[in-house]
C-alpha cells in the first residue's frame, strides 16, 4: 500500500498570520483520511495547498511520489468537491460530470458518465440543472463529477456543511461506503468532531496552523496527545490536573465498594436528562465542576434521581486517566 | 402627501414623454406644417425614397456593428482581466473617458487621427469613425461586463481548473457563458450609441462618410422638415426595442 | 495566468494609449502651438492660446456654462427628487416605473433635443397650437436662447438625477420614517428633517452626474440656443472648424477637461461609493 499523498514542512503565511505552520503528513492510498479542527484551524487553506489554488510559502507537496509544487490546478491529479458544489449552471447533471472528461479528450467518456452517475445513484437525473436538483442531489453530482477522473486523492471541503441534520447522518454512511467501494483516497476536512471520528481511518487534529494529533479515532479519543486534542474530540472534566471524560466518572453514594479507587467527595449543582443517559454535574471541595455521564441503568443500580444540593462522591478507575 | 406625489409623477412622466410623442404623432401628419391635416404616411415614404438618407443610413450601420464587435469584445476582455486582479490606471482612465465630454474626445481624436496621419498619408474616413467610436464605446461595456461578473461565482473557475481545464478553457467554457448576458447586453449597448453619435462622428468623418445623425442634424439646422419626424419615430422604436431587450437581458 | 491577462488587457492597453492618452496628449501640445495658415498648427511655441482665456469675451461663456449647468442641475434636483421618491414608495409595478424614466434617456439624443425644436420654433408646435387658440397674435420666440437651452439640458438629464435618488432613497429604513411620526413630526418636516439628510449620497451622485455632462454639453446649445447661446462646447468646435484656430480650441478644451476632474474630484470626496 503506497502513500498517496505526503505534506513535508508545508507553510503558507498571509499577511498578518500563519494559515499553515508548518504541517508535515503521510496519507496512505485508499484511506478515509479526515482534517478535523475549529474554523481558522488552516484545514481548508491546507486544502487548497493541495489542490493547487494557492502556493505555499514554504515546504513540498508529493503527489504518488512526484513533487507537485508550482503545477497548476489542472495539473494535479486531485479533484475537489467544494463546499457549495461550484456546479456549473449551465450545464446539465450530465454535462457537468462529464466536463472534466472533455478536458482530457477521451472518447469513452458516455460509459463513463453513466457509470459514475449511477455510483452515486443519479443515474436517471442526468438531464437536469443543479437548479432542479435538491441539496443532497447537488452533493452527489459534484461528487461524481469529482470521481470520473478517478483522481489520486479526493479533497472534501465540509460537504456535509450545507446540509440538514437528519442528511447529514445518512450521507456520512453513503460517503464512507462510496469510498471504501471505489477504493480512491478520500482527504474530508471537517470542523465537526462526530462525523471524523465516525467515518474515518485516520484523523489528523489540526489547531492554529499545525497538526497536534494524527492517529486512529480511538487514538485520537481516548488516548488524546495534547489538551486541545482532548478537549476538541468530547467533553473533559478536570480535576486536579487529571483530565477525564463524563462517560468514564462515575458516582457513588458510599465509599465502600470502591475497591480501592480515589473517590472525592462533592455536591450535586445540576441534573440534565438527555433522553439516553442523564449528565450529573456535581461540585467538589477543591471548587472544580465535574460532570458524570449516567446511563439510566446506572442510575437505576445506584437508586434513583440525583438531586441538586445533594453530597455524593465521585470516582474513575486509573486507566482512564488522562496526563498532559 | 402620496395622493400630491402620485399626481406629480404623473406630470412628470408627461414631461418626459410627451415631446417625442407628438413628434411621432406629427410624423403622420398629412401637411408639411405644425397644423394637423389629416393621417397621412408621405413622410416614412420621403425617408425611404430619399438617397442621401439611405447611404447614410448604410455607414451608420457599418460603422455600428463593426464598432460594436470591437468594442465589445475589447471591453469584455478587460473587464475579466481587472475582475481577476485590478488595474487603477486602467479602470480609472476607463471611468475618465466615461466623463470626459464628448466635445473634447471628439477634437482630440481629430487633432491625432490628423497628426498621425501626416505620417501615413492616410485621410479621413469610414476608418477613423469606427475607431473613434470603439474609443467610447469600451467603457460602458466594461461597465456593463463588470456588473454582471460581480454577480458571478469565482469558484466555479476554480472547479473548472480543478477538473482539468486551463484558465483559458475555464473562462471560455464556464465564465463566458455565465456572463453571456450581459456581453450581448452591452453589445446592444453600444450599438445604440455609436448608431446615434453626432458630435464626435461629425468631427473625425472624411468628405464620404456621412451618417445618419449628420444627416439629421443637417435638416434640423435647415428648418421645418416633417421627414425628421419620420426618421425620428423610426429611431425612436427601434432603439426603443433594442434597448428594452437589452435591460432585461442584464436583468437576466 | 499572467500570459491570459496579458493579451486579455492587450486591447484596452493600447485603447488607452493610442485613443486615450496620446489624444490628449497631441491636444496639450496643440494649445501651446500656433495657428496654422491653413487650418492645424504650425511652430512657434506660445502662451498665446491662454492668454487669449482671459478675454472678456471668452470669459463671459465660461461663466454663462457654468450658470446654466448649475441652473440645469439644480431644476433636475427639485423636478428629480419627488420622482424619485414616488418610484422608491411604489409598492408595486417600481420596475415599469423605472423603465419609464430609463428609456426616453437611451433613445436618440438628438432626437430628443429636436423634438424641443419642433415644440418650440416660431413655426413649433406651441406658438402654432397658441396662435390657433387665439392666445397669441405673433409667434413668441421660444428657441435660441438661454431657456431653451436650459430646458433641453432639464430634459436631457433628469434621468440621469433620478436614477442615483432612487437607488438611495429605495434603500432606506421605512422604519425611520414611522420612527419620525412616532416622535411627532408631520409629513412636511419628516421629509426635510429625515428623507433629504439621508438621501444626501444619492444627491451627490446626481448632482455629478447632471452638471459634468452639461459643462460640457455641445448639441443642446447648437441646436436649442442657435449661435446665441454659446457654452464652452460650442466655442471648443467652432475653433476646430470654421474659426481654424487649433490651439485656441486645444486650450479651452484643456481648461473645460479641468474643469470636468475637478468638479469630480470635488464630488467623489464626498460620495464616492455612488459612483459605482
Amino acid at each position: 500500500m503506497g502513500i498517496s499523498l505526503e505534506l513535508r514542512h508545508l507553510a503558507k503565511h498571509f499577511p498578518g498570520h500563519a494559515a499553515v505552520d508548518g504541517i508535515s503528513l503521510q496519507i496512505p492510498q485508499g484511506g478515509f483520511f479526515s482534517l478535523l479542527g475549529p474554523s481558522g484551524c488552516g484545514k481548508t487553506t491546507t486544502l487548497r495547498l493541495i489542490a493547487g489554488f494557492e502556493e505555499p510559502t514554504a515546504g513540498e507537496v508529493w503527489l504518488s511520489g512526484a513533487l507537485v509544487n508550482g503545477r497548476r490546478p489542472y495539473e494535479r491529479n486531485v479533484s475537489t468537491v467544494f463546499q457549495n458544489y461550484a456546479l456549473f449552471p449551465h450545464l446539465t447533471a450530465y454535462a457537468n460530470v462529464e466536463f472534466g472528461l472533455r478536458e482530457r479528450g477521451l472518447r469513452d467518456r458516455a460509459a463513463r458518465v453513466r457509470a459514475a452517475l449511477e455510483l452515486v445513484q443519479l443515474a436517471d437525473k442526468g438531464s437536469r440543472y443543479p437548479s432542479q436538483l435538491s441539496g443532497g442531489e447537488r452533493q452527489r453530482v459534484a461528487l461524481a463529477r469529482s470521481l470520473v477522473l478517478e483522481p489520486e486523492v479526493l479533497l472534501l471541503d465540509e460537504p456535509l456543511a450545507a446540509l440538514d441534520p437528519k442528511l447529514r447522518k445518512q450521507m456520512r454512511i453513503e460517503l464512507k461506503e462510496l469510498q471504501q467501494r471505489v477504493g480512491i483516497t478520500f482527504l474530508f476536512v471537517t470542523h465537526d468532531q462526530e462525523e471524523a471520528l465516525s467515518m474515518s481511518d485516520s484523523i489528523a487534529v489540526m489547531n492554529q496552523g499545525r497538526v497536534e494529533q494524527v492517529g486512529t479515532p480511538e487514538e485520537v479519543y481516548l488516548r488524546p496527545a495534547t489538551r486541545f486534542v482532548a478537549g476538541f474530540l468530547g467533553a473533559m472534566n478536570w480535576i486536579n490536573g487529571v483530565g477525564l471524560r463524563p462517560e468514564t466518572t462515575r458516582l457513588a453514594r458510599e465509599t465502600g465498594s470502591l475497591n480501592g479507587y480515589p473517590a472525592r467527595p462533592a455536591t450535586i449543582t445540576r441534573t440534565v436528562f438527555l433522553g439516553n443517559c442523564i449528565h450529573v454535574a456535581a461540585r467538589l471541595e477543591t471548587g472544580e465542576e465535574a460532570v458524570a455521564e449516567v446511563s439510566r441503568e446506572e442510575a437505576r443500580l445506584n437508586n434513583g434521581a440525583y438531586s441538586v444540593g445533594e453530597p455524593i462522591h465521585i470516582w474513575w478507575k486509573h486507566d482512564d486517566e488522562m496526563h498532559f | 402627501m402620496k395622493r400630491g406625489l402620485a399626481i406629480y409623477a404623473a406630470a412628470a412622466y408627461l414631461f418626459l414623454h410627451l415631446p417625442l410623442a407628438t413628434l411621432v404623432l406629427f410624423s403622420f401628419n398629412a401637411s408639411r406644417f405644425t397644423l394637423w391635416e389629416g393621417f397621412s404616411l408621405r413622410w416614412y415614404q420621403a425617408v425611404f425614397t430619399d438617397a442621401e438618407m439611405a447611404d447614410a443610413m448604410w455607414n451608420s450601420v457599418i460603422i455600428a456593428i463593426v464598432s460594436t464587435i470591437i468594442s465589445t469584445v475589447a471591453g469584455t476582455l478587460a473587464a475579466y482581466a481587472l475582475w481577476k486582479r485590478s488595474s487603477r490606471l486602467l479602470s480609472g482612465s476607463l471611468y475618465l473617458s466615461l466623463v470626459t465630454p464628448e466635445i473634447v474626445t471628439g477634437i482630440s481624436l481629430l487633432a491625432f487621427f490628423q497628426w498621425t496621419f501626416r505620417w501615413l498619408g492616410w485621410h479621413l474616413g469610414l476608418h477613423t469613425v469606427i475607431l473613434a467610436h470603439v474609443s467610447f464605446s469600451i467603457a460602458y461595456v466594461a461597465i456593463v461586463v463588470a456588473a454582471r461578473l460581480r454577480t458571478f461565482d469565482a469558484s466555479l473557475e476554480e472547479a473548472a481548473m480543478d477538473l482539468g481545464a486551463t484558465e483559458w478553457r475555464a473562462f471560455r467554457r464556464v465564465t463566458l457563458p455565465a456572463i453571456s448576458p450581459g456581453v450581448i447586453a452591452a453589445g446592444l449597448l453600444a450599438l445604440t450609441i455609436s448608431f446615434d453619435d453626432y458630435v464626435i462622428t461629425s468631427l473625425v468623418a472624411g468628405v464620404d462618410s456621412t451618417t445618419l445623425p449628420m444627416v439629421i442634424y443637417a435638416m434640423a439646422r435647415r428648418g421645418a422638415n416633417p421627414s425628421i419626424n419620420a426618421i425620428s419615430a423610426l429611431i425612436v422604436v427601434i432603439f426603443g426595442a433594442v434597448i428594452l431587450i437589452s435591460e432585461r437581458l442584464r436583468e437576466a | 495566468m499572467n500570459r491570459l491577462r496579458f493579451w486579455f488587457l492587450l486591447p484596452a492597453w493600447l485603447w488607452l494609449a493610442l485613443l486615450f492618452l496620446a489624444p490628449l496628449a497631441i491636444v496639450c501640445v496643440y494649445s501651446l502651438l500656433s495657428r496654422g495658415t491653413y487650418g492645424g498648427v504650425e511652430l512657434p511655441w506660445t502662451w498665446e492660446s491662454y492668454r487669449r482665456l482671459i478675454d472678456p469675451l471668452y470669459g463671459t461663456i465660461l461663466l454663462r456654462s457654468i450658470a446654466i449647468s448649475a441652473a440645469a442641475t439644480a431644476i433636475c434636483l427639485v423636478m428629480g427628487f419627488p420622482l424619485a421618491l414616488f418610484i422608491a414608495r411604489a409598492t408595486r409595478r417600481k420596475s415599469l416605473y423605472l423603465h419609464l424614466v430609463i428609456l426616453p434617456f437611451w433613445t436618440s439624443f438628438l432626437v430628443r433635443t429636436y423634438a424641443w425644436m419642433f415644440l418650440l420654433r416660431d413655426t413649433g408646435l406651441v406658438n402654432t397650437a397658441l396662435i390657433g387658440l387665439g392666445v397669441l397674435r405673433e409667434p413668441l420666440p421660444l428657441l435660441y436662447n438661454d431657456g431653451a437651452v436650459l430646458l433641453g439640458l432639464v430634459y436631457g438629464f433628469l434621468p440621469f438625477m433620478v436614477l442615483p435618488l432612487y437607488a438611495t432613497l429605495e434603500r432606506m429604513d421605512p422604519a425611520l420614517l414611522e420612527a419620525a411620526a412616532d416622535l411627532g413630526a408631520r409629513p412636511w418636516a419628516t421629509l426635510f428633517r429625515v428623507v433629504v439628510p439621508l438621501a444626501n449620497p444619492g444627491i451627490w451622485a446626481g448632482t455629478l452626474l447632471v452638471f459634468i455632462p452639461c459643462l460640457g454639453a455641445y448639441l443642446t446649445p447648437d441646436l436649442l440656443g442657435g449661435g446665441k447661446s454659446v457654452m464652452v462646447g460650442n466655442l471648443v468646435q467652432n475653433q476646430f472648424t470654421n474659426a481654424r484656430d487649433w490651439p485656441f480650441g486645444s486650450a479651452v478644451s484643456l481648461i473645460l477637461m479641468l474643469f470636468t476632474l475637478a468638479a469630480l474630484a470635488a464630488f467623489y470626496r464626498r460620495a464616492p461609493k455612488e459612483l459605482l
